[in-house]
């Protein structure tokens, strides 16, 4: 798990001083980590959210509670997700995607992948 | 059902449970469900022979691998449930768990929830999944321990001292919004599986989410139940037992009485009380209370199931 983030810094690091060079897309861009969706009080917040393709999501569970992320499509599965616990999915193709919690499934949220 | 006759009839159930301490008994006559106090029962042998031997047991939501705050020792309140049915004069000849084994759907918790199970004098044991139990990647940890009485389909039925159960899945599909739902397949083996049953065979069902709307926000319901209610109501006695929402609500509808469990592992809120339905964190010395298991008895006459809910503390 340490070693995930270190290399996401990395990477995202690279990509900001990218995105200075280039002088534009700035405001466009997911932050140098990727996305990040905190699930609280039985929420995903935000629930909808805009990345590039090739951008990774990080869902993180700050409840007590444990949750999933399901893909509608079945494109992920992240299993339960205990308090403090992540779950990351790089997504390549644009499209919509749609996920749930399997456990809670009245909690919904959209990636949009541009 | 309304938030009133909600609390309505958990007013009515807390005042009961109140007096005797150790629990009350709720017998089923007619259709009328009638709280007899155990403590004044006690007294009054000839009506506790009249509840019968324990027919069997159900525990619910042991939640095995949860470790916060609600209760750092499910292990331990499992184990003193155990103790509670393995105390009972007469045992219960079998015993159903509806659900929630495990927390996180670890083999771990799983090999646990089975080790701690097998502590029980009564050995034969009916399980089916909650949505806990079935979070894992290829949703095969639960029906490699547990899948063989149903073909690993989740559903199956059997017979007992003249009582019909039948053991229901409804936490692999959900409906859009949260609710359960027990699918085409499953109704249409249940139909096949009624098909000639005379109409006075005693019927219990038991699945883990509640087969009636009890909080539509919460996904305290499941969407197609009353399709299978449809298929129950010629039945002369029906007993719906389920579990999901870690607390007591009661529902008698003519033949049919519904009633969901307590866990032996931590407490939920009320419908509607808080963000969402999450561990509730209760003084210790309340937390006893919150939690135990419920016996299920044939009375013989009139012949129906007698239900007794036991906490803790």
């Amino acid at each position: 798990m340490i070693l995930t983030r270190y290399l996401t810094l990395r990477k995202g690091a690279s990509m900001a001083v990218l995105c200075l060079l280039a002088g534009g897309h700035a405001a466009m861009a997911a932050p140098p980590d990727g996305a990040q969706v905190v699930i609280k009080d039985f929420m995903f917040s935000p629930n909808a959210v805009t990345i590039k393709a090739g951008s990774k999501v990080t869902w993180s569970n700050k409840d007590d509670e444990p949750h999933t992320v399901v893909s509608d499509a079945g494109l992920f599965r992240s299993g339960a997700m205990d308090t403090d616990e992540s779950f990351s999915f790089t997504f390549d193709k644009p499209g919509t995607y749609h996920f749930t919690c399997s456990i809670h499934p009245r909690m919904v949220g959209t990636i949009t992948v541009e | 059902m309304s938030d009133d006759t909600l609390l309505q009839s958990r007013r009515k159930a807390l005042k009961c449970m109140a007096y005797g301490g150790a629990g009350t008994l709720f017998v089923l006559a007619g259709g009328v469900f009638t709280p007899v106090d155990l403590a004044r029962a006690s007294n009054d042998k000839s009506g506790i022979a009249r509840l019968g031997k324990p027919l069997f047991v159900q525990i619910s939501d042991t939640h095995i691998g949860f470790n916060k705050d609600a209760n750092p020792d499910v292990n331990g309140t499992l184990s003193q449930s155990i103790e509670i049915v393995n105390a009972m004069p007469e045992q219960p000849a079998l015993i159903i768990h509806t659900g929630d084994i495990t927390h996180l759907s670890k083999p771990a918790e799983f090999d646990l929830a089975q080790q701690l199970l097998s502590g029980l004098r009564t050995t034969e044991l009916h399980t089916v999944p909650g949505e806990h139990d079935t979070t894992d990647a290829t949703v095969t940890e639960y029906f490699n321990r547990f899948g063989k009485a149903s073909d690993n389909k989740g559903y199956y039925s059997f017979d007992h001292a003249g009582v019909h159960f039948i053991a229901l899945i409804n936490v692999l599909q959900f409906k859009p919004g949260g609710l359960g739902t027990l699918g085409s397949d499953q109704l249409a083996w249940v139909a096949a599986d009624l098909k000639g049953r005379s109409s006075s065979t005693p019927i219990v069902v038991f699945a883990h989410m509640p087969l009636w709307t009890i909080y539509e926000p919460w996904g305290w319901g499941t969407g197609d139940a009353d399709q299978l209610m449809a298929q129950l109501k010629r039945f002369g006695s029906v007993t719906v037992l389920n579990g999901h929402i870690h607390q007591i609500v009661q529902k008698v509808e003519g033949n049919v009485t519904f009633h969901t469990a307590r866990s032996t592992a931590y407490p939920q809120p009320l419908p509607g009380d808080g963000p969402g339905p999450g561990p509730l964190k209760v003084a210790s010395d309340l937390l006893p209370k919150m939690l135990g298991v419920s016996s299920v008895s044939v009375v013989k006459h009139p012949s129906a199931l007698a239900l007794t809910d036991t906490a803790l503390a």
